[in-house]
């Protein structure tokens, strides 16, 4: 059995409108050191993905179904109690803005040792010791002058070395990052990554990486979940997703990179925008985008306006596509009738 | 220092001049202080018994030459507090330079009052970074893009100024039957589109971009980009393109400007920049871009961080990063100087043939 296990997650939220479903019907597994991307644009619902995990989620949102399983226990049904016996303990947290991260009346040392004590029966001098170490961990020049700093007195890039030191505290199992280099300078989000990479593989540490940068999933990660409003889209091995996408909106999105175009000519753009997920298309949600909704034949292809799809395997990758699923049933039957 | 700083920027200034016969824009020794430290008063200090006044600045541009070309898109990449931004208001006017000059067309024009740039506002318009913040909010589509127009052309007619509103917003793929709509109603990529729009209304010669579209999304930033592509084919357009984003900038630029604390480090075209960087700052940079389909990229790791523009370190401003630093980049400021095939490069390893 995997270490977290996901598994038809439905996360709404209660508004004056009407119920807006931010999630629909999201599983996916992490065993233990793996690392997973979750992609996808803003409004596809991969922070609420992440913060579900271990029940964040704000009023006026709440988990309507599913279940998480972590290490046996159900997450999503435990109590505040047994929950913060695992938040910052054993799954923790990376969150964009280092800023609004740190406690900007406490110095780092004075974070780092109340989160050791939160959760250990330890001295305060045993717990600036541990600081001490993850902060050396993180290449930190002069770690033991920063743990008596306060966060105003740092850099971005140092800020988020810190962030990363508090997450890996308690030796956790998994690091939830939600956008952990968004916020930071190219050269900086190169050291930043490479950073987070080599501890987590030092550490045997899980990772659940959110972001919108393909270029930082496909370096880092092993497996891929493509979101688009609110419904994984494409999930499965990053090198095959990135190399040879099956969903047409994962290859539009890959292929909408500058990189991937002749300098100087036009970019394959997607056309349109996310729909609103208080008011999604029928069907597939990606149909009105979508160039392939018509068959090989020209004739349009009624499922993908009228029936979400199911996921097909395709490889090591399972994708939520009519298209691609016509497509391996029609090889099928070619290989079944030769 | 800076009396070194001085004599290094004059003695370079006549190399500067040679290349600026087809220029729409040059940009000459340009410096740009902020003052931190307040009004008159708030600088007085008591120091062993004696009221000293106390002045301290951000340096944010140190000395800036450029030439942009009629035609091209001019790209100046940068980390956060490099000063790109500032170059771009200061070339558009919206903050006067400390010292330096701007000629736009041949004519100089960091020194004009807002009636006597008029004018040049017809013809160089700006796109902002933030289109939530851009547009005014208590303002129709139609009123934000009629107003730039009645500004211009106070002899147009309600029906004239109507037809060109029309047009633009067909051109840059807006309905124009939404221009009753307020900017709060789009997204983000459509409120871009907007900007762009109004940018465009007057049927500039020169655009000014600054991050155009670093605030929107993957496949918003690819259409956006294509918009601003096809702009500059169908109306000849000049770019200045300020973004920290290396991918778009190899995709997009004619040239590329490498901005470092407040200096430029390195000119060159894209294609040569990309192919054979020179800087050790820009090979850096280069290294970083987290591309699609290399597993483990060997990025250069610099050590340490930005210095503070406050306090600008001596000699090259990149020397507490730089793996090829030596005695003689802690004392002298290097000036840019042109290579073999056209590229300028700030760096006194590069002149050396140490690197």
């Amino acid at each position: 059995m995997a270490l977290l296990e996901v598994s038809q997650l439905d996360v709404r939220f209660a508004l004056r409108q009407g119920e807006v479903r931010a999630l629909r019907d999201v599983s996916f597994t992490l065993e233990r050191g793996e690392r997973l991307g979750i992609v996808g644009e803003s409004g596809a619902g991969k922070s609420v993905a992440a913060f579900s995990l271990l029940n964040l989620i704000a009023k006026p949102g709440f988990i309507a179904g599913g279940t998480i399983t972590f290490d046996g226990q159900t997450l999503n049904t435990m109590s505040e109690r047994g929950l913060r016996k695992v938040r910052g303990n054993r799954i923790s947290m990376i969150f964009q803005d280092p800023m609004m991260t740190l406690n900007p009346v406490l110095s780092i040392g004075e974070q780092m040792v109340e989160c050791l004590k939160a959760h250990r029966r330890i001295s305060t001098k045993e717990a600036r010791a541990i600081a001490l170490d993850k902060l050396r961990q993180v290449q930190i020049p002069s770690p033991e002058t920063r743990l008596d700093q306060y966060p105003h007195e740092l850099s971005g890039g140092m800020r988020q070395r810190i962030i990363i030191a508090i997450a890996l505290l308690l030796d956790p199992d998994i690091i939830i990052a939600d956008e952990p280099t968004t916020a930071l300078d190219v050269t900086i989000q190169a050291e930043i990554m490479a950073l987070l990479l080599e501890l987590c593989e030092q550490h045997n540490v899980g990772l659940i990486l959110i972001t919108h940068d393909l270029g930082v999933v496909s370096q880092v990660t092993q497996r891929i979940l493509v979101m688009y409003a609110g419904r994984v889209i494409e999930q499965g091995s990053t090198r095959e997703i990135i190399n040879d996408p099956q969903h047409p909106y994962t290859q539009g999105l890959i292929n909408a990179l500058p990189q991937m175009a002749t300098p100087g000519e036009r970019l394959n753009q997607i056309r349109g925008s996310m729909p609103s997920l208080s008011n999604l298309p029928s069907g597939c949600a990606f149909h009105p985008r979508c160039d392939f909704i018509n068959r090989a034949d020209g004739q349009p292809r009624p499922a993908c306006t009228q029936q979400v799809p199911a996921f097909v395997e395709s490889g090591n990758c399972r994708v939520a596509c009519h298209m691609v699923a016509e497509m391996l049933e029609d090889r099928r039957l070619k290989e079944e009738s030769p | 220092m800076n009396a070194q700083a001085e004599t290094l920027s004059v003695t370079s200034t006549p190399t500067q001049n040679e290349e600026s016969s087809d220029s729409l824009l040059q940009i000459r020794g340009l410096k740009k202080r902020f003052s931190l430290s307040g009004d008159f008063l708030d600088q007085l200090r008591f120091k062993g018994g004696k009221l000293v006044r106390h002045q301290e600045y951000v340096h944010a541009i140190n000395g800036v030459n450029l030439d942009i070309k009629r035609g091209e898109a001019l790209c100046v990449v940068g980390e956060s507090g490099c000063g790109k931004s500032t170059v771009a208001r200061t070339v558009m006017g919206l903050i006067t330079p400390s010292e330096g000059e701007i000629h736009y067309g041949g004519e100089r024009i960091d020194h004009l009052s807002s009636r006597q740039l008029l004018p040049y506002r017809k013809r160089m318009q700006m796109i902002f970074q933030n289109p939530y913040a851009s547009l005014n909010p208590r303002m129709t589509i139609q009123q934000t893009l009629e107003e730039p127009l009645r500004l211009h052309h106070p002899d147009w007619n309600q029906a004239k100024i109507l037809d060109k509103v029309g047009d633009v917003m067909r051109s840059v793929g807006i309905d124009p039957d939404w221009g009753k709509r307020f900017g709060h109603e789009f997204s983000g990529g459509q409120r871009q589109r907007i900007a762009i729009a109004r940018a465009l209304a007057v049927d500039p010669e020169f655009i000014v971009a600054d991050e155009p579209i670093s605030a929107l999304d993957v496949s918003i930033q690819a259409q956006v980009l294509n918009l601003l592509m096809d702009a500059q084919r169908d109306r000849n357009l000049t770019y200045l393109f300020i973004t920290h984003d290396l991918a778009v900038v190899e995709h997009f630029g004619t040239r590329v400007a490498v901005m470092y604390l407040g200096t430029v480090c390195e000119v060159a075209t894209t294609a040569t920049l990309f192919a054979k960087p020179r800087h050790p700052y820009t090979q850096a940079l280069l290294s970083a871009i987290p591309r699609l389909k290399d597993d483990r990229p060997q990025h250069i790791r610099l050590t340490g961080e930005v210095p503070t523009p406050v306090n600008l370190p001596s000699g090259c401003v990149f020397h507490g990063r730089c793996p090829y630093v030596n005695d003689r980049c802690k004392r002298e400021i290097p000036a840019l100087q042109t290579q073999d095939d056209g590229t300028r490069v700030a760096c006194h390893a590069v002149e050396e043939g140490r690197l």
